[in-house]
């Protein structure tokens, strides 16, 4: 089996955590294998390349080594490093997913908060982590991206967040569900203080943080060949009982139907992010 | 009473219940229906308009499954699209420029899931109802009153008060779908609809509702009346409430803040 299979988390929340210790193990691995143009990249050529092989293809990215790829050197200040889900509902194997997850990611929780400069402008920066339960939406991921639009919002500060998701956490129930509406009444007050917000969604994202923050932001990027959807196609597939047409779900097709700004490659983002922080006040 | 989870999932999907338009022609008078989303088509799965509760105008949005299986599948069994979505916002903005309370009636198993209600952006329009919702300037009350389906319920449930009938359910996913994706087999639906806390009790102690309602003569004369008075008075309450846009943040901001830990601190 190549080798990308394994590092490439399946879209099933469970999968996270078994994906992520795998990535840990791989590190010393010399290549892997690009599942677009089937060559073997050797890993170092692909970090120095913010996981990107020649190809163009986007392999998915630690939320930690795209802030690295981000932000300014040193200017991170991470907020809310400690809130992180206990098992209010007591769902069958949930505490158990969650200690092997944070001690094979060294993550809390799916979402990587703080404040952090890109391109000298200063703003508000959340990362989900596609190797925590597939950056799905708990109560504390909830709690976390909530708690950055409200500082924001109070600091005067624009936000700039990537996604990628599987959805709300079901392990957490009812409790996740509510996060939708919870970050969504965040959002609209740091927009309605006529602050900016800029989402750049990632594969996959999906679920309950299509439906709530991803499709918020005022501004909405997307990487080359995300997955962007509400349903899984799975899930259609199976309800409409049809194949999915060419393309179904992709960025380049979500941004053909009107839902996307402009797909932007990783080569491209830093310095487009730092030129509309700046159009829209930020420092000069 | 005393009935298991998944006893209660298949209580709150009974074709038999009273449906959304059961609600709207029993609990108002003289409802006029409004229909279309002014950008694409009108979404039969969702019902709104404007009526009266007690003699005051209100504006009314229900999701509609359907009785029979002509009309069920003509309303997509009560699974909307997002025309149905930018529906109903369209309609709550109508009734907050026009001072008028919205009532929800929610029972979905979830938002259409098919490949034109992705193409016409279905998590967007869901995602604009939360943001709008959060801040409209008149009273919202939603009932869910059979299946609460997850993102295709919240749609409609950014309420200042939300109810469950006794044997409704709400949930971010449907048991079958939990069993699958965890246990590979949809047969364990039993275990995952306890699991996922999703009857009107737990919704309640989770305090995700404000109140659950008897179904003690569901369908007749005297429980709308009862549903009606409920209704009447809480509307009342929430009009003199001068912070009500800020008492509704306040509500969904707290939820799930503590169900979480501080590690470290």
């Amino acid at each position: 089996m190549a080798l990308i299979h394994f590092l490439k988390p399946k879209n099933k929340l469970e999968e996270g955590g078994r994906s992520a210790a795998l990535v840990h193990q791989d590190e010393g691995e010399p290549e892997k294998n690009c599942p677009n143009c089937h060559k073997d990249i050797p890993l170092s050529r692909l970090w120095a390349n913010h996981m990107v092989c020649a190809c163009g293809y986007h392999f998915r990215m630690k939320a930690r080594q795209r802030l690295h790829m981000i932000a300014d050197k040193n200017s991170f200040h991470e907020l809310y490093s400690d809130i992180c889900s206990l098992d209010p509902l007591r769902f069958p194997g949930y505490q158990d997913k969650l200690e092997t997850v944070r001690s094979v990611s060294n993550e809390n929780e799916a979402v990587l908060c703080g404040t952090a400069s890109i391109g000298r402008q200063r703003c508000c920066i959340f990362i989900m982590e596609p190797y925590f339960m597939m950056g799905s939406m708990g109560a504390a991921v909830g709690e976390k991206i909530t708690a950055l639009f409200e500082y924001a919002a109070r600091q005067r500060m624009p936000v700039i967040g990537f996604t990628v998701s599987g959805g709300a956490r079901m392990q957490e129930g009812l409790l996740s569900l509510m996060q939708m509406a919870k970050t969504s009444a965040a959002v609209k007050r740091h927009s309605d203080a006529g602050l900016l917000y800029i989402a750049v969604l990632t594969d996959p994202t999906t679920g309950g943080v299509t439906a709530s923050f991803a499709m918020e932001a005022d501004i909405i990027l997307a990487e080359p060949e995300a997955t962007v959807g509400f349903a899984g196609k799975r899930v259609i597939e199976q309800t409409t009982k049809k194949a999915l047409p060419k393309g179904f779900q992709k960025a380049e097709s979500v941004l053909e139907h009107g839902f996307i700004d402009e797909i932007v490659p990783r080569s491209s983002q830093k310095k487009l992010l730092a030129e509309l922080l700046r159009i829209h006040g930020g420092t000069s | 009473m005393n009935q298991t989870p998944y006893n209660r999932v298949k209580l709150a999907r009974d074709n038999k219940r009273p449906t959304g338009l059961d609600y709207i022609r029993n609990i108002f008078k003289g409802f006029i229906e409004l229909h279309g989303d002014r950008r694409f088509g009108d979404d039969p799965a969702i019902v709104g308009g404007i009526a009266r509760l007690e003699g005051s105008p209100v504006t009314v949005i229900a999701i509609e499954k359907g009785h029979t299986a002509k009309e069920r599948a003509r309303r997509n069994f009560g699974a909307p699209g997002p025309e149905g979505y930018r529906k109903a916002l369209r309609l709550m903005k109508q009734a907050e420029k026009f001072g008028r309370p919205v009532i929800c009636l929610i029972d979905t198993s979830g938002a259409c899931c098919d490949v034109g209600a992705e193409e016409r952006g279905q998590g967007q329009a869901i995602a604009e109802n939360l943001t709008e919702l959060s801040t409209l300037c008149v009273p919202i009350v939603s009932i869910l009153i059979g299946e609460g389906g997850s993102g295709g319920a919240l749609a409609l449930a950014v309420a200042d008060r939300v109810w469950m009938l006794e044997n409704a359910i709400y949930s971010v996913i449907s048991p079958e779908g939990c069993a699958s994706i965890l246990w590979k087999d949809a047969a364990y639906a039993e275990t995952a609809a306890a699991s996922l806390k999703l009857t009107a009790e737990d919704a309640m102690s989770l305090g995700v509702i404000e109140q659950i309602l008897s179904e003690n003569d569901i369908g007749k004369k005297e429980f709308y009346t009862r549903i009606r008075s409920l209704l009447a008075e809480e509307i009342q309450a929430l009009g003199r409430d001068p912070d009500l846009v800020g008492k509704r943040y306040d509500r969904f901001r707290r939820i799930g803040a503590d169900v979480m830990e501080s590690r470290f601190s």
